[in-house]
């Protein structure tokens, strides 16, 4: 009669996998963003470590011909110059724009060596890039423009970003705000446009600056940039998790 | 009846690892299903090309939300650098989105799908499934009898033997092996990270809008496929089929 084995071949290889995995995915759980015990914010984690952990994090979007440019919807939560758009208006956004923004200045602080004010002039003074790529929404609707702005790796290095720093947050006139991590803040196509299709961009579509965040679905591209913030901690300035929605949208 | 003439070598027999990826994959499609026609009403407009939204024109728009024809737009005002006639608008509509659950739970299902294809792929290949169940054998496959089958199918059927017939092995190769890897690489094409690294998908599928145009169309056949399947699964004896893929031994 044949002996029963205490530990079978396949029960050994199973369970070795099964705790290697479990080993790995605690390791890396650590550095997903927090899922409050809802499932499918763990599914959202699982999407961001594979795509962290399969995909080169270098690698260029598609870049178009100015032939490929389409006209270009607005859909964000509301004016911010308007003080009928109970959600996104501000007092002093509407000033400024009726000034042409000539006092804007744009804030970089948290764990960065210099934090400090930026003119629109000293940010161009860090660099130049123009892309024309695809802005995908997660309604469903994708367009084509031209963007031109300032590499926000060039802003990090400028302000001494930290060693420690692993999340830049960004926040609107508008009240909105999101937060990318730095493999997305220092990815060469993540820009703050201040131009669109080669002219200053239209108020609405951001001015009189914005952030293109190329490598994930629209809602990531924070408009009408007032504030940055460096951290070492994972923050959600907006509350998209709580709120029901992915923080990482690279699908 | 015929129950009590089959003998038990007739039987439907199913492996644990076909019924374990059937069952993981039928509830994997049926929440992609839902949450798929979830995200689509946010946005039914369906496109050809490269990009498309509000402001461009649409292959056509599917009465399935508020959001069909809404045209809720404040006064476009032109691009003045550009030669053609785009324009930007902003939406003065509150529209219909309810894709903060709606994408989550698609992904997450997806996963599964994925997931349980992968390993049912290898298998299927590696365990000779394929090539012994669902391979037409030699002489099987002729234009005349795949037409005398899909003719035998609107008469009274028998039940379900042992073996697949030819029309129905076809079905199941075009499934597996058709529709399943389409809607899952036109998925990936919509996705901006993954498209980075791998753009031979937005141009094999002419661009991002009609990958989603192409995703939604084979979702469309997948459905169609589960609504004749569980049709033909009902009329050659229901009970024995539904014992075979679930419990039977």
């Amino acid at each position: 009669m044949k002996k029963k084995r205490l530990i079978s071949r396949r029960r050994a290889i199973f369970t070795g996998l099964t705790s290697a995995g479990a080993l790995l995915l605690s390791g890396c759980l650590k550095k997903a963003p927090p899922t409050y015990g809802s499932i499918l914010r763990i599914g959202d984690d699982l999407t961001y470590l594979a795509q962290r952990g399969l995909l080169s994090q270098r690698a260029l979007v598609m870049e178009y011909q100015q032939s490929d440019i389409t006209s270009f919807p607005v859909t964000d939560i509301g004016d911010p110059a308007n003080p009928a758009s109970t959600k996104a208006y501000s007092k002093e956004y509407e000033a400024l724009l009726k000034t042409d923004f000539k006092d804007w200045a744009l804030t970089i602080e948290g764990a960065v060596a210099k934090p400090g004010r930026y003119t629109l002039d000293q940010l161009q003074k860090l660099g130049e890039r123009s892309q024309i790529t695809q802005h995908s929404c997660e309604e469903g609707w994708s367009a084509i423009a031209e963007w031109t702005g300032v590499p926000l790796a060039a802003l990090l290095k400028e302000a001494g970003v930290l060693a420690s720093a692993r999340y830049v947050s960004f926040y609107g006139f508008d009240k909105y705000a999101e937060s990318i991590d730095m493999l997305d803040a220092l990815h060469p196509q993540t820009i703050l446009a201040h131009r669109m299709n080669g002219e200053t961009i239209p108020a609405r579509n951001g001015a009189p600056l914005r952030l293109r965040v190329e490598t994930q679905v629209g809602y990531k591209s924070v408009k009408y940039v007032q504030r940055i913030v460096v951290t070492e901690q994972f923050v959600d300035p907006a509350q998209d998790i709580q709120a029901g929605w992915s923080w990482y949208n690279g699908i | 009846m015929s129950a009590s003439q089959t003998t038990h070598s007739e039987t439907f027999r199913h492996k644990g690892w076909v019924k374990s990826a059937h069952f993981v994959i039928t509830f994997a499609f049926l929440i992609l299903l839902v949450s798929g026609y979830v995200i689509l009403m946010s946005h039914p407009r369906l496109y050809w090309g490269k990009a498309g939204n509000d402001l461009t024109p649409a292959l056509f728009e599917l009465p399935i939300s508020k959001n069909y024809h809404h045209g809720g737009w404040e006064k476009a005002i032109p691009f003045k650098n550009l030669n053609g006639s785009q324009v930007t608008a902003a939406r003065t509509f509150d529209i219909f989105n309810e894709n903060g659950w709606g994408r989550s739970t698609h992904f997450l299902a997806a996963w599964f799908l994925v997931i349980t294809g992968l390993v049912y792929l290898l298998v299927g290949i590696f365990s000779g499934h394929f090539r012994r169940d669902l391979a037409p054998e030699p002489g099987e496959f002729s234009l005349k009898m795949l037409l005398k089958d899909i003719a035998g199918h609107f008469g009274k059927l028998s039940i379900a033997r042992s073996k697949y017939g030819l029309l129905q092995k076809i079905t199941y190769l075009s499934v597996i092996f058709f529709l399943f890897p389409v809607v899952i690489l036109t998925g990936f094409a919509m996705s901006p990270a993954i498209t980075a690294n791998y753009p031979f998908l937005l141009i094999i599928f002419f661009g991002h809008q009609s990958a989603r145009t192409i995703h939604f169309f084979a979702a469309v056949l997948l459905l169609l496929f589960l609504l004749v399947h569980v049709v033909m699964v009902l009329r050659t004896g229901f009970k024995r089929n539904l014992w075979a893929i679930t419990f039977g031994k």
